[in-house]
């Protein structure tokens, strides 16, 4: 659907625009069959930069997030148009390996996802599908080396062989984090990383998305809006399936341009 | 109240009404701060020293509810996590009353010059300004609590704009006093006096445009301390 056959057009407010962008979104519409979830959606995501989308439930941020690595695909009745560049790569250019774009996007859930394999195997499990090391050596410092930027070596350096499953729920959400990273992505996608941890492991967390956040460019789903607060630099509120407003988070937590980010923002629509 | 400031509307009720009720024991708050001052001036006019023990029994309300306004803010910055519009109310909130309770210790002090036995003279050729100034510092802090009432940026300019001319006014009492040390050395210490209770009023105005301050953070979001007047109301007319 382009944008012109909208009967609500709409501005986004703020500041959706970058210079030098990781990731550019231009006239982003997706529908479900003949359901429209995102309308005209422009936005850059910057590099290393930790970018919160916010939203009422049905806003659409998860379909949104889903788009920058087209995981929107395993949907048959979704449809994408626009255009969604990395680097100023068409990501939906017919060309481009879907399996090679989700190694530089990669992904982390709401619930933790480990594989039913051992610790070991879930981090070297992408590495050596995109055969990224050489040998056995090489395979485990990527290993080790991806554990310890999750803050996880110390605690299961002495049981990788043991199954990942055995692990708490913050540790196997860091993980996952981990396996993301072995892979070595440009951007981490994160859906509502902590919804299902303890506010410890979420703390954990989120002092993990802001050490990440000076190598990798990350964009996350929240439903926390002191998690958005706290991690990101960029907000971006959804509703409706609308992209409404762009700003600083500490400008959207302090003093939001638009009434129905405020309205969100302070508990007045939810 | 200015339409564009929310208190109500959240989907908790419960919220609504803890906002209301901090906003009204606000407003509360200020009108014990105006009845001391008023107390005070009208003591200092009359002479009438019972006066100075009721603006100290006022002080010890205002100073409770001072503290019980900041826990009530602690209490939902605890519990509520505020954001936005909400956020600056419960900050400008905080602030202001800190600058309320101060009021209200700048006109005890005012109200204890009462007691002091000054030189007839000094009395009579100073307090007619002294109490000049108050009447102007007086209506300065009216017009303050309506503007926090209303949550109105236009008075609060206006406020702004009505302590520079007190800042003047004080200035030219300030003025005269020392010239009066000059002259008459054995009474300094009277001159001085007044010169705190001017000190005193002179304050009391600078409290109403913190307020007034608070007001223009709480519905703009623009911090406009420190700022000249000029370019505060270039900044809201924007």
């Amino acid at each position: 659907m382009s944008s012109e056959t909208l009967e609500d057009r709409y501005q986004t407010v703020g500041s959706p625009l970058l210079e030098d962008p990781k990731m550019r979104i231009r006239s982003v519409d997706v529908s479900y069959a003949n359901n429209q979830a995102i309308f005209d959606v422009n936005l850059d995501i910057g590099k290393n930069q930790v970018i919160s989308m916010i939203g009422p439930s049905g806003c659409g941020k998860s379909t949104f997030l889903r788009c920058l690595n087209r995981m929107n695909d395993t949907i048959d009745i979704c449809k994408v148009t626009g255009q969604i560049l990395l680097d100023d790569e068409d990501i939906y250019s017919k060309n481009l390996d879907v399996v090679e774009l989700r190694a530089r996007v990669g992904m982390v859930f709401q619930k933790p996802n480990p594989f039913p394999k051992s610790i070991y195997e879930n981090v070297a499990y992408g590495a050596r599908i995109h055969g990224l090391t050489d040998n056995k050596v090489q395979l485990d410092e990527l290993v080790e080396g991806s554990l310890i930027k999750c803050g996880l070596w110390k605690e299961v350096q002495d049981r990788l062989e043991e199954p990942a499953t055995g692990l708490s729920g913050g540790q196997q959400q860091r993980l996952c984090i981990a396996r993301a990273i072995a892979v070595n992505p440009e951007v981490i996608l994160m859906d509502e990383p902590c919804s299902a941890l303890d506010p410890i492991a979420t703390a954990t967390v989120e002092e993990l998305i802001s050490e990440l956040s000076e190598n990798f460019t990350i964009a996350i789903v929240t439903h926390s809006m002191q998690q958005a607060a706290r991690v990101s630099q960029r907000t971006a509120y959804f509703h409706l399936g609308k992209l409404i407003e762009v700003n600083d988070t500490s400008q959207v937590f302090t003093n939001p341009e638009h009434a129905l980010t405020e309205e969100y923002i302070t508990g007045r629509i939810g | 109240m200015n339409d564009d400031v929310k208190i109500g509307g959240h989907i908790s009720r419960q919220f609504d009404l803890e906002l209301d009720e901090i906003r009204s024991r606000v407003l509360t708050m200020g009108g014990l701060v105006e009845a001391q001052l008023e107390k005070a001036l009208v003591a200092l006019r009359d002479g009438h020293s019972e006066a100075v023990a009721d603006v100290a029994s006022t002080d010890d309300k205002v100073n409770q509810l001072e503290m019980e306004i900041d826990e009530e803010c602690t209490q939902i910055l605890a519990r509520r996590h505020p954001a936005a519009g909400d956020l600056r109310l419960i900050i400008a909130t905080s602030k202001s009353v800190r600058d309320l309770e101060r009021i209200g210790d700048e006109a005890q002090r005012v109200a204890s010059m009462v007691g002091h036995a000054l030189d007839n003279d000094i009395k009579a050729k100073y307090y007619k300004g002294l109490l000049s100034l108050g009447e102007h510092v007086k209506e300065l802090l009216h017009s303050t609590l309506d503007t926090y009432a209303r949550m109105e940026t236009r008075s609060a300019v206006k406020n702004i704009r009505m302590d520079k001319s007190i800042d003047d006014e004080y200035g030219r009492v300030i003025i005269k006093l020392v010239d009066r040390m000059k002259s008459d050395p054995d009474n300094v210490s009277d001159a001085l006096d007044v010169m705190w209770a001017a000190r005193s009023l002179e304050r009391i105005g600078d409290h109403c445009i913190n307020i007034c301050e608070n007001v223009i953070y709480l519905v703009e979001g623009r911090d406009v301390r420190h700022t000249e007047f000029e370019e505060i109301k270039e900044q809201l007319s924007q």
